[in-house]
């Protein structure tokens, strides 16, 4: 086994069992902690397919992170007042139940990454960066002047989606869920960097003139991980809804987006487990330090730095070195 | 006699007051190997670049196995069997020598929507990618990195993706620039036998090579073909000796 395949068990065991641990010494404020932590690895997960693999620096995956959000929220408002979300052409009166709601999240997150990858794609640099940007402030102000689904104020979720078999209102149940499908995640991201998908979406980071000239259209490859990279976001985003039973425009703001760029930044752009790590480090500095000063990102702006000028490769690089490809 | 495999029409290429491409027509036919030659400058990688679909020419057609690929771009001409290397090496750097070849012999089965199957356990990617690279005396670099290579070993890794290709046609855009006499000795010999596998278009500056290799010499100056014929033709003629080869008129 190679350091980082090591490494990657070690993150995974430990932020199992700090939850587990927690519970057992009765500190249940810390499940939560982990759950947030989970959450922003997932949605990192997503991001990372297309920013670490593929390069594509996205300035706007908050729009997805939001559209999973509002779907959570959405569909549960609807459930609860039994009024029907479509009745044309099938009847639909939402859903209490997180798979549906998972669902939903995905098709509309693949939906809006088809839309949005299509057109801006077709650029590349600074200009992708700021066209992903746009597309996300427009889905922000759309949400704020939404007022049927709480605009600015957001839309509260009164009782937690449920799942099958499990009691979503437990803190632990609630984090078994969002780790399992962050482990889901990281398989499928690991098939998939390993995969001739993978190995065309890594080249064309490195040189699509030399892509192109072998029959491999560049931007096919780059819109289909656009897309899964925003359907797994989306899947984040509904449960970071279920986990503060809120959703607000604040999930699609230009912050969030900045968010997951830096926690992939922080752990390791394109490593298997940067996500992972940066998430971690970001909502442990966030309540470390959060606690002491209202200004706590400034901090985290000057570690941000530290890791851009001296381990490109982020905590994992500085950890277990390059990537190596086969 | 039959359709050549690639032919090229009235072909011209403009760059503001530039003519790099002026009225070219020539062509490639099976199990040759067509020589295009001239001075730096001489407009011979616009013509690649535009044959290979990189370039739009500014008039002109394009037809390659019978059908005209004007319309089509990069990817979807080398789908059809156009394979190019690059003057200057274009690789993915961080990946090893075998996984650039292995991405070739990939894209050849047309088949990158795959999202599960390891590549590196895949034998029908890494034997034909070991197979080519041999081939081109890179047997012993298969696990390092493109960036890591010398600058001749990179020559050869461009020769190395465009046989894992299989191409109906090879470009090749000065291949033994930088590869020292050895090295051109050897891909001399691999071109030899390789014009039987499909024909070549050859841009060389190295003459011994070319007047080695060729069953025919076009010279290209100032975008326009001022001569074309068999090596010893070539040799004769006059304005060629003025214009290329450096002699006194
Ligand atoms: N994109 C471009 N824009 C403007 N001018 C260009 C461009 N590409 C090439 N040129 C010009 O067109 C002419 C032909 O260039 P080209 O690279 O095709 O020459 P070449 O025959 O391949 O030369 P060499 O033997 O040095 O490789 C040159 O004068 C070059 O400066
Ligand atoms: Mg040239």
């Amino acid at each position: 086994m190679s350091r980082e395949t090591l490494l990657n068990a070690g993150l995974a065991l430990l932020l199992l069992v700090l939850p587990l641990a927690a519970t057992a010494l009765g500190e249940p404020f810390y499940v939560s902690l982990a759950t947030r932590m989970a959450i922003l690895a997932l949605a990192g997960v997503g991001l990372n397919l297309a920013l670490g693999f593929g390069g594509l620096i996205s300035f706007g995956h908050a729009a997805f992170f939001g559209i999973g959000g509002y779907a959570a929220g959405i569909l549960a408002g609807h459930a609860l007042n039994a009024e029907p979300l479509l009745s044309w052409p099938f009847e639909f009166s939402g859903s209490d139940q997180m798979h549906v709601v998972w669902l939903v999240a995905a098709l509309a997150s693949a939906l809006a990454a088809l839309l949005i990858g299509a057109i801006s794609l077709r650029t590349s640099g600074v200009y992708f960066i700021m066209i992903t940007l746009a597309f996300a402030q427009m889905f922000y102000y759309f949400a704020i002047s939404w007022p049927a689904y709480g605009g600015e104020d957001g839309l509260s979720i009164a009782i937690r989606n449920g799942f099958p078999g499990l009691n979503t209102a437990l803190p632990m149940d609630f984090f078994l869920i969002c780790y399992v499908l962050l482990m889901l995640a990281l398989v499928l991201s690991w098939r998939i960097r390993d995969s001739r998908f993978g190995a065309a979406l890594q080249a064309a980071r490195q040189n699509d003139v030399r892509v192109a000239a072998l029959g491999i259209e560049p931007f096919r490859t780059r819109l289909a991980a656009f897309i899964l990279s925003g359907m797994i976001t989306g899947v984040a985003g509904a449960l970071y809804a279920d986990l503060n039973r809120f959703v607000s425009p604040s999930m699609i703001s230009w912050q969030m987006s900045g968010e997951l760029i830096v926690l992939i930044i922080l752990g390791g752009a394109g490593r298997l487990f940067g996500p992972v790590v940066g998430a971690m480090l970001f909502v442990l500095l966030e309540f470390l330090l959060g606690g002491l000063t209202e200004r706590w990102q400034l901090f985290l702006g000057v570690i941000l730095l530290g890791v851009v000028l001296f381990a490109r490769g982020g905590v994992i690089g500085l950890l277990v070195g390059r990537a190596r490809h086969g | 006699m039959a359709e050549p495999v690639l032919d090229i029409r009235r072909l011209s290429k403009s760059f503001g007051a530039l003519k790099a491409t002026d009225d070219v027509s020539l062509d490639l036919r099976a199990g040759e190997i067509h020589a295009l030659i001239g001075p730096n400058g001489a407009g011979k990688t616009t013509l690649i670049q535009q044959i290979s679909g990189a370039l739009k020419p500014s008039s002109g057609s394009i037809r390659f196995l019978g059908e005209d690929v004007s319309a089509l771009d990069v990817a979807e001409r080398a789908r059809r069997g156009l394979a190019r290397t690059f003057q200057i090496s274009s690789l993915t750097p961080e990946f090893s020598a075998l996984r650039n070849v292995m991405l070739a012999v990939q894209a050849r089965q047309g088949s990158s929507f795959r999202f599960f199957r390891d590549v590196m356990t895949d034998a029908s990617l890494t034997e034909p990618a070991i197979a080519a690279l041999s081939r081109v005396g890179l047997g012993d670099r298969v696990r390092t990195p493109a960036a890591e290579l010398s600058h001749g070993e990179r020559r050869q890794l461009e020769i190395a993706i465009a046989l894992a290709l299989r191409p109906k046609a090879f470009l090749l855009d000065e291949p033994m620039a930088g590869m020292g006499p050895e090295g051109s000795r050897a891909l001399t010999v691999l071109l030899d036998g390789l014009r039987a596998e499909a024909p070549i278009l050859l841009i060389e500056h190295d003459m011994d090579a070319v007047f080695a290799l060729a069953d025919r010499i076009s010279v290209i100056v100032y975008g326009r073909i001022i001569a074309s014929g068999t090596a010893a033709e070539i040799r004769a003629d006059s304005a060629v000796r003025v214009a290329y080869l450096g002699e006194p008129g």
